[in-house]
């Protein structure tokens, strides 16, 4: 255990890689998965003589993920080649962006535990991917597959400004979100369209003084959850170093160590043997990019409301509960269009949030990309709530079998509560035909009640719903009794 | 300014290439009288003068967001040195 | 006059007319090629059966009364530098002997649509990287006008096969002079076009900034037609000009009636040789004669033109050059302890010795520390050069200088020393570096009839004013009539 306090410092590097239809810089396709060098063309292999040409679109929907990070937008921009050697970069070099990226200085507000910090955001650039190398175990030679070779990115540099690794997964779940909503990315880490790097130090303090160790950047995160194991454990693993050699920033070379999921722990990757001197220069290739106003105006308009915007909306305007209102908005734009589609069949909003957040969020898996990946259409969920609504049938039916069985066989709401005979009977005399039996039936309960057992009167309304095979509406039930037990 | 051996032999890892002894003498002794011609370029004032690094003064091009069908793999990897299946091989990578 | 004395126009003429066939035509330079080549070694691959099977092809379309494009039928040497599917493109290196490319070039398309008949592949300086075409991995070409001297480079292959009639027209491509030096080193004429006016998409990149593709040709009008073949648009090259292309071979016969000439009066100091110097004052009194104004104009900052040119050229070229690694195509070294290694044998023994030496100079330029003093400032006077240029256009429609400071060398004579090799370039390379077309003609010979070359620059987009300027020139001399002997044992 450590004797002195210390804090995280994380910055975090994101790539995202963008949803284009073609690479950046040539007409290859992007879908994920491929048969090994299908996605390619002289100009991903780097022939000779091949020149690049830019895609409208990835600068697009760069620009539209600069605007939701709040980034300052360059009217001028420019492309840089990037050198280092590796056999999944064909040219030798990677297009990227250097001194004048397309934007810079942005933030996204996190919430940790009802805690807001703003983490704020150094610079986003465009660059192409790398291919992919495959390593042999025993030895052999490795292979190169340039199906990704090309393909649209942008890195989004954070300042270190989290302080935990929950913040750091806080970050990355609303950045996904974010991204996900614009149409910008599909963020699945697992296919790498999300990738994140984390750079990771500590404030130690002592004796009033403050120590902060050298930086190491963590690789190989394939999950939010492992960038947050890796943060809690190299946090750890600083502070009994620094125990060890006492050494702060700049006493030692930044490091970088790689996540080893299977212990748990990091590791360090081989040191290159030179520094990297990646000789950037201005790409010949490629024009400068002037981003004008109408661009960007034209963009705005694609972004539409933001998160933020949507949920001081969901609780000024509608008056639902702060946690209510983040729920819709933070599990993606998917679930708070599907909110908006409910409340359109005249169902009001706190009905219409309950139903989402407690049934539907619940019986839905898998991503939801839109509102159609929920479990039922908004329309059949709107039928399913009026009969509710309108007392022909209870809410504990809807919810527990009425929508499991729309879910299931995909029929209407109320083609169902036929089919299970879950129709709500407000035939009053019928209610109290029975009500009455019970009261005979349950005298000592029904003594019980009159002696000031309040709880008594559960067991009786139980009593009358079991009689009536659940049939009564529960509110005429409860009436009915207290009338008849002269309760008002 | 004399570029020495071990300068040269530094620059060329950078490169990528493998230069023999004979080679790395005479880069040294080139590459030192290149440059100390090329230092005629540190006297001209340049104060305020844009690097010109294209060829030409023009911004925006772009191609639309179009996909086309690229090559089959064995055109893909017709000149590759050498292969494996449909993989570009290369001596093991040592991460 | 044989057919291969006749000028393109004139061949195309002659098969318009049916007067001849281009398998006749065709037939007549590979003779000549069989006949020649030997002596001058200008071809890298030529394939006889190939190119009359390509003129058959045209003959038949033409009398099918099919379109037929702008050179239809007439014979063109490729510089060995522009990829064509399914042939060799070597760029006069051991990098790339086994090399075929899977795609057409831009230039190579235009001149396939044109009806051109491809003759083969011609010589250079490996990766365009040289003044003599000493560099090239597979033959010394010889200057047909002296077999003992260089035919100039890097496009000494393109300028020797038109001016020991190969071919009536050749590619060359152009980074710092190096389709105009060997125009002038072989007395042809030669045009290094506005950066952007003609596509490098399929163009090895020597220096992408610089890069230029032109014709070569025996006579101006030639040279406008070919121009007018493979310019214009390619959305492939984002650095491709967007401007119509005019009919060259037809404007450029319109003699220019105001024409003001600029003398760069920089050119002719030090370092000029005095038979050159001598031709090119007596150019400018043709000019005079012609009625054009002669106005001294200067380029102060062109006597920095070659640092600054090698620093931005190489710092280029060390980055284009870098994916040439033994592991997608290209030469891999047969030895090698490990992928690092791999890859510095396989680029050691791939390249040749000037490639290698301006690779270490470029990445010396960008490298950490130095990319400031270096490649920054480079561009900086760059910049000023170009800006050089604009205030002397402001005074004429072009400016007259040499286009090399000597005629040709001989062989061997600056192969150790490549600072003498690069001031051979001094002035072409502000050309490039400005972005700016130049053209190269003859203008007379030295007393040991080597031929003498004439350069024209002009403003950019500005073609066709060189173009018509030249042809004035032309039809007042007779230079370009001559015919080299193809004397002296190379």
């Amino acid at each position: 255990m450590a004797t002195h306090p210390f804090e995280i410092i994380v910055g975090l590097e994101v790539h995202v890689q963008l949803l284009t239809e073609s690479k950046l810089f040539c007409s290859d396709g992007t879908k994920f998965g491929q048969p090994p060098n299908t996605l390619v063309s002289p100009i991903s292999i780097g022939m000779p003589g091949v020149l690049p040409v830019m895609n409208r679109r990835a600068l697009e929907l760069a620009i539209k993920a600069g605007l939701a990070l709040q980034c300052q937008i360059a009217r001028f921009t420019k492309w840089d080649r990037k050198h280092y050697y590796y056999p999944d970069l064909p040219k030798n070099y990677q297009i990227s962006q250097y001194d004048m990226p397309f934007a810079t200085e942005g933030y996204l507000d996190v919430d940790v535990e009802g805690k807001t910090t703003k983490v704020r955001l150094i610079r986003v650039h465009l660059e192409e991917d790398a291919g992919k190398n495959l390593h042999d175990d025993h030895g052999g030679d490795s292979l190169v597959d340039l199906n990704r070779a090309g393909m649209p990115l942008i890195e989004i540099v954070s300042y270190p400004d989290i302080r935990s690794a929950a913040e750091a997964g806080a970050y990355l779940e609303k950045l996904r979100t974010l991204m996900r909503d614009l149409d910008v990315s599909d963020c699945e880490m697992q296919e790498g369209s999300l990738r994140c790097d984390a750079n990771v130090n500590i404030a130690i303090t002592k004796e009033g003084k403050t120590y902060k160790t050298p930086i190491v950047e963590v690789k190989n995160l394939n999950s939010i959850k492992m960038v947050e194991k890796s943060i809690t454990y190299e946090a750890g693993r600083q502070y009994d170093q620094w125990e060890k050699d006492g050494k702060v920033i700049g006493q030692a070379p930044k490091q970088t160590r790689g996540w080893d999921e299977a212990r748990g722990v990091t590791r360090p990757q081989r040191e290159k043997e030179e520094e990297a001197d990646y000789r950037y220069f201005p790409e010949p290739d490629l024009v400068p990019v002037v981003i004008t106003e109408e661009m960007l105006a034209r963009i705005k308009g694609e972004v539409g409301e933001s998160s933020q915007q949507r949920k001081d909306r969901y609780r000024d305007q509608l008056g639902l509960s702060e946690y209510n209102a983040s729920v819709l908005v933070d599990k993606g734009r998917g679930v708070a269009d599907y909110f908006d589609a409910l409340m359109s069949h005249d169902i009001d909003a706190k009905t219409a949030a309950n139903w989402v957040i407690n049934d539907v969020l619940a019986h839905s898996t898998g991503r939801i990309k839109v509102m159609h990946d929920l479990a039922v259409e908004p329309s059949s969920l709107a039928e399913l709530i009026k009969l509710v609504k309108g007392n022909k049938l209870n809410l504990n039916d809807a919810r527990e079998r009425v929508l499991r069985e729309m879910i299931s066989t995909g029929k209407d709401a109320s083609t169902i509560v036929q089919e299970l005979g879950l129709e709500v009977v407000v035939d009053t005399a019928a209610i109290e035909a029975i009500v009455d039996t019970v009261l005979a039936d349950m005298s000592k309960v029904v003594d019980d009640f009159r002696s000031g057992k309040g709880k008594a009167l559960g067991a009786l309304v139980g009593q009358v719903m079991k009689r009536s095979q659940g049939k009564f509406p529960p509110a005429l039930v409860n009436e009915i009794l207290n009338k008849k037990l002269g309760v008002s | 300014m004399t570029f020495t051996r071990e300068q040269v032999a530094k620059v060329a890892d950078l490169a990528r290439l493998h230069l023999s002894e004979t080679e790395i003498d005479s880069m040294s002794r080139q590459l030192t009288s290149i440059l100390e011609f090329f230092d005629q370029l540190q006297a001209i004032d340049t104060t305020g003068v844009e690097p010109m690094a294209h060829g030409v003064a023009i911004e925006n091009v772009f191609r639309d967001d179009e996909k086309h069908p690229g090559l089959p793999p064995d055109e893909a990897l017709a000149n590759a040195p050498k292969r494996a299946g449909d993989f570009f091989a290369v001596p093991p990578i040592l991460d | 006059m044989s057919i291969i004395e006749k000028s393109a126009c004139e061949l195309i003429e002659m098969l318009g007319n049916r007067e001849i066939s281009s398998r006749e035509v065709t037939a007549a330079f590979c003779d000549r090629i069989e006949a020649v080549d030997s002596r001058v070694r200008a071809f890298l691959h030529y394939d006889r059966d190939q190119a009359l099977r390509r003129a058959d092809e045209i003959d038949h379309r033409r009398s099918a009364g099919q379109e037929v494009g702008l050179l239809a039928g007439v014979p063109v040497a490729i510089k060995d530098i522009l990829c064509a599917r399914g042939e060799p493109t070597t760029c006069g290196s051991k990098m790339l002997e086994h090399f075929k490319a899977p795609y057409d070039a831009h230039v190579i398309e235009r001149l396939d649509r044109a009806g051109a008949v491809r003759l083969g592949r011609v010589n250079m300086d490996e990766f365009a990287m040289g003044s003599s075409c000493e560099n090239s991995a597979y033959q010394k070409t010889a200057n047909p006008w002296d077999l003992r001297r260089v035919p100039g480079g890097s496009s000494g292959g393109s300028a020797a096969c038109v001016a020991a009639l190969e071919a009536p027209l050749s590619i060359g491509t152009d980074t710092g002079g190096s389709i105009r030096q060997p125009a002038s080193l072989c007395g042809i004429v030669g045009l290094k076009p506005t950066y952007g006016r003609v596509s490098r998409f399929g163009l090895v990149a020597y220096a992408s900034s610089l890069d230029q593709i032109g014709p070569m040709a025996r006579s101006v009008v030639d040279a406008a037609l070919l121009l007018e073949a493979i310019a214009g648009h390619d959305p492939r090259d984002s650095t491709s000009l967007p401007h119509p292309v005019p009919p060259y071979r037809q404007s450029c016969q319109q003699p220019l009636p105001k024409l003001r000439v600029g003398v760069v009066t920089d050119y002719f100091g030090e370092g000029l040789d005095e038979e050159v110097a001598v031709a090119v004052k007596k150019a400018i009194e043709v000019y005079r004669s012609l009625g054009a104004t002669i106005v001294d104009v200067r380029l102060p900052t062109s006597a920095h033109a070659i640092p600054t040119y090698y620093v931005v050229a190489t710092a280029e070229a060390s980055s284009n050059l870098a994916r040439y690694d033994g592991v997608h195509y290209g030469h891999r070294a047969k030895e090698y302890r490990d992928l690092v290694d791999m890859y510095k044998r396989s680029r050691g023994e791939g390249f040749g010795h000037e490639v290698k030496r301006r690779i270490m100079l470029g990445t010396l330029a960008l490298s950490a520390g130095r990319r400031d003093a270096f490649y920054n400032k480079a561009l900086q006077v760059r910049r000023l050069l170009r800006g050089d240029y604009d205030a002397a256009f402001q005074q004429c429609d072009v400016v007259l200088g040499p286009t090399s400071p000597t005629a040709a060398f001989k062989l061997g004579e600056k192969s150790d020393d490549p600072l003498a090799m690069y001031l051979s370039d001094i002035y072409t390379v502000a050309t490039n570096l400005a972005g700016l077309p130049g053209l190269s003609l003859p203008c007379g010979f030295t007393k040991s009839g080597l031929p003498i070359g004439l350069q024209l620059q002009g403003p950019a987009m500005a073609e066709e004013t060189l173009l018509r300027a030249g042809y004035m020139y032309e039809q007042a001399t007779d230079w370009h009539r001559q015919t080299a002997p193809l004397a002296g044992t190379s």
